[in-house]
């Protein structure tokens, strides 16, 4: 094919992507959307390998059919449960990816671009080099830390050590320095480059540690972004369009979703990937006590309610209790009470965690309500159930000044009539902030897993 | 020759305007298959792998590190696209006669 085609091809599968992504913008067209993005892609990759520029064909058979069965399976065999280790597997994969492109296009005849004719590299293709080894090596590494925080692979809180930001600051001159000579004499075999492969690795690494598990949304699409961002990077290293276009978009996308995160916390982006939140600060001390409820009780002021609102977070994920919930949730529909699952945008580790379980739940979209839209009718809620969600509930937050999440938007369910509390036990949810809601004097404390819990609702609902 | 840079960072430029424009308007419901749909779009850079793993180069290494880069990407690629595609096959709307009568849900 020449040159033209196949560039033509790069533009169709741009004009896929964008509308694509569009569609993804809407639960009505958002499968369809996918699936053109999917046709794009496959128009890109078949385009260039009719393209003049590949002529060996046995590696990419190899290398491609065992990504094809390892991504299928992986995509295949994931519970939904562990979508954010999954997301943060394939971000890094990306990253790594990105990488490795950049390495190969400094190698004279790999690539027909700036690199085709010439053996000596230029300088504009050793400085898109350097962006793309220095974004891939970080999404890489950063990506597999945020994997064995969210597997709990490696301690999920916030790992923080004396002089923690003088040594990233110092890796950060490191490499920079290292980027500069290694792009006044580009060679692939120069030792600074080898060093900028160390050490954005490393520097990868380093900025992921320190951000705790409740943080990990705004850092997963902050990955998300660089992943983009790389391939990015990548295009401008072999002179690619499709590779640009179709980076910076999904770079400007991730941008937005980490804005969207840091803006439902009430911090900003610096603060989340600097401060080590919940290490080391500590919330004024609530007193009080709590007031349990057992299973049977519960039945019966659930059963008397015209107006449920369940509020989900982390800790259903883990009880794995998304199917109980909506099993109780349309008993008590049946019942004619109005169910609804209100959302807080940070619930969970991932951006849209909840919705994702409790889509898998079977639990209709048009049930799921945002953070907005639940609060100003929150007062006219009978019950509001809490399960295994803590900070995003915290009344602390709005009235607390000395409470480290003061000013973060939370779910006002302490504005409901009743509220239950599902909860493992009396210790401090993920930040380590006490939360006076357990305290309320309309709050009941259901102890116990939220599964054995609710199933025991159930069980006592269906008597 | 010279010019190639500076076409490549307009389109830089406007794909990242374009790239905010598309996404601003997304309800936090699709939060996350959007993210792993636009984490699949990233995987482009299977592209650049194909170009490094099928040139006919000299060097042994290219060849190696396009080899990797085409595992890596189809992976980001193929599993990127198919989790998407499960996760927003499991996102339902509620069935008609129940919407009837709670409307405002």
């Amino acid at each position: 094919m020449t040159d033209l085609v196949v560039n033509l091809a790069y533009l169709g599968a741009a004009v896929l992507f964008v509308l694509g992504l569009k569609m993804l913008g809407s639960p009505s067209t958002a499968r369809r959307g996918n699936a053109l993005s999917a046709i794009g892609m496959l128009i890109a990759v078949v385009a260039t390998l009719l393209s003049q520029g590949v002529v060996a064909w046995h590696w990419i058979a190899i290398a491609a059919g065992a990504g094809v069965v390892v991504g299928a399976l992986a995509a295949r065999l994931v519970a939904m449960t562990s979508m954010p280790e999954m997301v943060a597997l394939f971000n890094g994969s990306g990253g790594i990816a990105s990488l490795l492109v950049g390495a190969a296009a400094l190698f004279p005849g790999v690539i027909g671009g700036a690199a085709g004719a010439e053996t000596a590299v230029s300088t504009f293709t050793a400085v898109t080099v350097l962006l793309s080894v220095m974004i891939g090596g970080v999404t890489f590494s950063g990506s597999i830390v945020a994997w064995g925080k969210l597997a709990e692979v490696l301690p999920s809180g916030a790992l923080l050590f004396a002089g923690q930001r003088l040594v990233n600051g110092g890796l950060l001159a490191a490499l920079v320095a290292c980027g500069v000579c290694f792009a006044l004499a580009p060679s692939a075999d120069s030792p600074y480059f080898v060093a900028v492969l160390v050490l954005a690795l490393s520097l990868g690494v380093l900025a992921v540690v320190p951000i705790g598990g409740a943080d990990m949304p705004v850092v997963i699409s902050l990955l998300n972004s660089y992943s983009g961002l790389a391939a990015c990077a990548a295009g401008f290293a072999i002179n690619n369009n499709v590779l640009i276009v179709s980076g910076s978009l999904v770079g400007a996308a991730g941008i937005i979703l980490t804005n969207i995160m840091c803006k439902a916390m009430n911090r900003s982006l610096a603060n989340v990937l600097f401060s080590g939140f919940g290490a080391t600060r500590a919330g004024a001390k609530v007193e009080g006590e709590v007031k349990p409820i057992n299973a049977e009780d519960a039945s019966l002021i659930l059963e008397a309610a015209s107006a449920v609102a369940f509020v989900p977070g982390y800790g259903m994920a883990v009880a794995q209790a998304q199917h109980v919930v909506h099993e109780l949730g349309e008993l008590l529909e049946e019942n004619g009470c109005e169910v609804s699952y209100a959302i807080h945008p940070v619930a969970g580790r991932m951006p849209g965690h909840m919705n994702v379980l409790l889509a898998e739940a079977s639990v209709p979209y048009d049930q799921l309500v945002e953070m907005e839209d639940i609060n100003p009718r929150m007062a006219n809620i009978d019950v509001a159930v809490v399960i295994g969600a803590n900070d995003v509930v915290n009344p602390a937050a709005r009235e607390d000044e000395a409470s480290p999440i003061y000013g973060m938007p939370v779910i006002n369910v302490d504005h409901a009539r009743t509220v239950f509390v599902l909860k493992r036990s009396m210790a401090s949810g993920f930040a380590g902030i006490d939360n006076p809601l357990f305290f309320g004097a309309n709050t009941r404390m259901l102890f116990g897993d939220a599964k054995t819990s609710i199933s025991a609702v159930i069980a006592s609902l269906k008597d | 020759m010279e010019l190639v840079p500076i076409y490549l960072a307009f389109i830089l430029a406007l794909s990242i305007f374009l790239g905010f424009e598309l996404i601003s308007k997304v309800p936090a419901t699709l939060h996350t298959p959007l993210m792993s749909g636009a984490n699949a779009i990233s995987g482009i850079t299977l592209v650049g792998a194909l170009l490094a793993a099928g040139a006919d180069g000299p060097d042994w290494l290219a060849t190696l590190l396009g080899a990797a880069a085409v595992f890596f990407a189809t992976v980001n690629v193929v599993g990127g696209y198919l989790v998407t595609d499960r996760m927003l096959g499991m996102f339902k709307k509620r069935p008609e006669k129940q919407a009837a009568e709670k409307p405002e849900a």
